[in-house]
């Protein structure tokens, strides 16, 4: 209700197009167990599950509303937050291809030709191309300018050679945004960035290894490429501009960029129950008040009721943060709360998670299989899970340098 | 209810701020304040602690110290996220002056409905200092645990702890009587009032315990309705004072990078070491969460009274951990220097130290919260 205060007409006409179009046709909750998150989609069940719902979503105008219309987009002003927040409220599954529509899609739309983008994002807002991202790599991490792998020009194309790692969903992939270097000579400005079809290559040039996460899951992989060719047109931007176009895809990973993702539900796991942040808090304090610890309650307990209030406020805190960096006034440096999203979100997640195993005490060491399990073992997967997140996308301590450096105005480390 | 997106800190409430900050920074800059309060170091010096009168003054000129009082009683009426907005500058100035203690007793007197009320809001419009005398000799965070007692219209006992004690012209007591507690207006010049000063440690407040022998006293709130008046109170004072530690922990913040930005060892400014970088990222995230809570609470206070409490327990409990933290770390990140007394960060240090404890720590703010959310589960 509190969203729809401040719509233009668009917004309002549009939020009222979304409901409706939501409450007829928002998917029925899958037959298959679903990962918390789409960067752990592991099987063709899951993926024919969510592939049909972000192609609906599509073609409904649900997804890539702020996009022009020829590029697949629904050409709309500033729509895709309506939208997003209709999806949220109703609960729906989320989209599978999540780096392509957070990263790769606004990366092609600020750096690759009008011929490109008219090609590539129609296919890529409808789920009907997944994407991946292959920037890290063995020896490029938080570094992720030292990456090695060597596109080598030859005539109208380049030959692409080296090993990409924790690629997320390529194992699904058709595309990949791909950081390469062009120059060993410099660091910074020896890099180019292509977009690269993989999955019409697999066999012939490219190889898709899954890698098993800590989770027992999978979702991610190695990729390694031999004397694999691709047209020049396949290039974003100017030859040695790579890094400026990563800052790019970058930005909008963290949730910094200006164009807003498209993004829906995850919002309520197979069981139907809501799994957003204030719907979290105040499922650890009903867990809090189901679980015994030392023969009474563990809602009874003096430093467990500490623990879920600092968490509670932490949370209430980063809300009030954000909207606070909307008022001008109460702000001083414009970029000191939008740097700390990513951070924050993830910490408190992991914290979060943390607490619910100690709350659950012994019963936290039942996973996924056991029967007995609180909540099927979600928190011991939302724990470990929770790394993922403060690990990707620059880490935790990555995150503290950039605000240190660019915020408070410290030295650059090493 | 809800709340506005912007909290409804609007132009008067940002022209409010600029112009306590330009105040401050021109009347009452660190190393002056710092040759007004810290004269001297002996830890035996007199009692009286020296505090800005001059200063003060000026701000019942400019009418700062009436901004809460409402519009009907003849003040400013200013919404209080505007009052959150000047606390938060005397804060970061480390203001030695009855303002916030003054402005608590505004918003407890805007809850007491006796005669009395209306008496005692005109004196703070003719620029009077009012401040609360509730604490009992163990320093109860419950003021309804007060060694005062109340008979046939008279005061007997000891106010602990009283903030601003010298520095006031009056005292708002809470005391017990046979039908429980009530609020009393007293005059610091009434007959058997007797300030005994305390000795502190921070350099910026004053603090005394106030005795009163068969003082006749004007009733703010009756007998038995004193809980509730401070009950109602409670969300402001502690959204005032967490405020003013904001303010406070960002000076601390802004100094030490500042100095670890100069100072250099091993080749490299502080800052470039991570082992100082990160602890100071993480001290701006916490200043930041206090800082937007502090806003929402102050914005509750207007628009959505029935969270204000939820709201201002949050706020307070975030405004203390920034504030142990800045305290830890504006004096470890300055080596040597910071351990001295010709070092500014001290003066903060001690002021900070002093507010957590004021109203109740963090730790006692989330029993609090957790009493209202676990128990009461009245969470939205
Ligand atoms: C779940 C998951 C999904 C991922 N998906 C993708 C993907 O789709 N595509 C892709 O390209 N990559 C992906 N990644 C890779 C991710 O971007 C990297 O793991 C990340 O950048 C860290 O690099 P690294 O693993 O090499 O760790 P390292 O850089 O080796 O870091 C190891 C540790 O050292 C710390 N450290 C490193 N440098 C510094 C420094 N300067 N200061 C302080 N501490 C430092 C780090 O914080 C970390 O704690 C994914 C990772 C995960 C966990």
């Amino acid at each position: 209700m509190n969203d729809a205060r401040k719509d233009t007409q668009e917004q309002a006409d549009f939020r009222q197009y979304c409901r409706d179009w939501l409450n007829a046709n928002a998917p029925e909750p899958p037959q298959v167990r679903l990962p918390q998150t789409p960067l752990e989609i592991m099987t063709t069940e899951q993926m024919d599950y969510l592939r049909p719902w972000q192609k609906a979503a599509h073609e409904a105008g649900l997804v890539g509303a702020d996009y022009p219309e020829d590029c697949g987009g629904g050409g709309r002003n500033d729509c895709q937050r309506i939208a997003n927040q209709e999806m949220h409220a109703h609960g729906t599954p989320f989209f599978p291809n999540v780096i392509g529509l957070g990263m790769a899609a606004p990366t092609v739309f600020h750096h690759g030709s009008e011929e490109l983008k008219r090609e590539l994002l129609p296919g890529l807002l409808s789920g009907e191309d997944i994407w991946c991202q292959g920037f890290s790599e063995p020896g490029a991490g938080s570094d992720l300018a030292s990456v090695q792998t060597f596109a080598e020009r030859d005539g109208d194309n380049w030959v692409i050679n080296g090993h990409k790692v924790w690629t997320s969903l390529a194992h699904f992939a058709e595309w990949m945004i791909l950081l390469l270097r062009t120059d060993k000579s410099d660091k910074y400005n020896g890099l180019t960035y292509f977009v690269v079809p993989i999955r019409s290559a697999l066999g012939n040039g490219v190889t898709v290894r899954p890698l098993i996460k800590i989770t027992g899951e999978t979702g991610f992989n190695e990729v390694i490429f031999e004397h694999l060719v691709v047209h020049d047109r396949y290039r974003l931007d100017d030859v040695g501009k790579g890094w400026q176009v990563a800052m790019t895809t970058l930005l909008h990973e963290r949730g910094a960029g200006t164009l807003v993702t498209p993004t829906a539900g995850g919002m309520r796991n197979t069981k139907g129950e809501s799994t957003s942040r204030a719907a979290m808090a105040s499922a650890l304090i009903a867990l809090a008040t189901k679980a015994h610890r030392n023969g009474k309650l563990a809602s009874e307990d003096p430093v467990i009721r500490d623990k879920l209030m600092s968490l509670f406020i932490r949370q209430e805190g980063l809300r009030q943060s954000q909207r606070r960096a909307q008022v001008q006034a109460l702000t001083d440096h414009p970029m000191r709360i939008p740097l700390q999203g990513k951070l924050l979100m993830t910490e408190i997640q992991q914290e979060s998670a943390a607490l619910a195993l100690e709350i659950e005490g012994m019963a936290s060491s039942l996973y996924l299989a056991d029967e007995n399990a609180p909540e099927s073992g979600k928190w011991p997967l939302s724990y470990m899970n929770s790394f993922g997140m403060t690990i990707a996308a620059g880490t935790s301590e990555v995150q503290r340098n950039i605000l240190g450096e660019r915020v408070l105005g410290l030295a650059k480390s090493k | 209810m809800s709340q506005p997106n912007n909290f409804g800190f609007g132009e008067e409430e940002q022209m409010l701020a600029d112009a306590a900050a330009r105040y401050f920074a021109e009347q009452l800059p660190v190393d002056q304040l710092h040759k007004l309060v810290a004269d001297n170091p002996d830890p035996h010096r007199d009692k009286h602690s020296p505090w800005a009168e001059a200063q003060w003054r000026e701000m019942v000129e400019l009418g700062w110290t009436q901004l809460a009082v409402p519009e009907d009683a003849g003040g400013l009426g200013m919404p209080a996220v505007g009052v959150a907005g000047l606390m938060e500058q005397a804060g970061r100035a480390a203001f030695p002056g009855p303002l916030l203690s003054t402005l608590c007793s505004t918003y407890v007197l805007a809850h007491c409905n006796g005669e009395g009320a209306v008496a005692a809001f005109e004196a703070i419009i003719e620029g009077h200092a009012i401040t609360l005398a509730m604490t009992d000799q163990y320093g109860s965070w419950n003021a309804a645990d007060t060694d005062v007692s109340y008979a046939d219209g008279s005061l007997n006992g000891t106010a602990c702890f009283v903030q601003d004690a010298n520095r006031s012209d009056s005292f708002i007591v809470s005391a017990r009587g046979p039908n429980g507690i009530g609020l009393y207006w007293v005059s610091k010049g009434a007959a058997g009032v007797a300030i005994a000063c305390d000795a502190i440690v921070d350099l910026t407040r004053d603090q005394a315990r106030v005795s009163f022998s068969d003082v006749s006293a004007v009733e703010l709130s009756a007998q038995g309705t004193g809980q509730e008046v401070l009950d109602s109170a409670r969300p402001a004072l502690l959204m005032l004072l967490a405020a003013d530690m904001v303010g406070a922990a960002e000076w601390q913040l802004q100094t030490t990078v500042e100095y670890a930005g100069t100072r250099e060892q091993f080749g490299h400014s502080l800052g470039f070491f991570q082992a100082v970088k990160h602890p100071l990222v993480d001290l701006m995230i916490m200043i930041d969460h206090a800082k937007s809570l502090v806003y929402n609470a102050a914005c509750a206070l207007d628009t959505e009274p029935e969270n204000a409490l939820q709201f201002a327990l949050m706020a307070q409990s975030a405004a203390c951990d920034a504030a142990a933290y800045g305290c830890s770390r504006s004096v470890q990140y300055h080596g040597g220097i910071g351990f001295t007394w010709e070092c500014y960060v001290h003066l903060y240090f001690k002021r900070q130290k002093h507010s957590e404890m004021w109203l109740g720590d963090g730790a006692y703010q989330r029993e609090q919260l957790a009493q209202l959310l676990i128990e009461d589960r009245s969470i939205a």
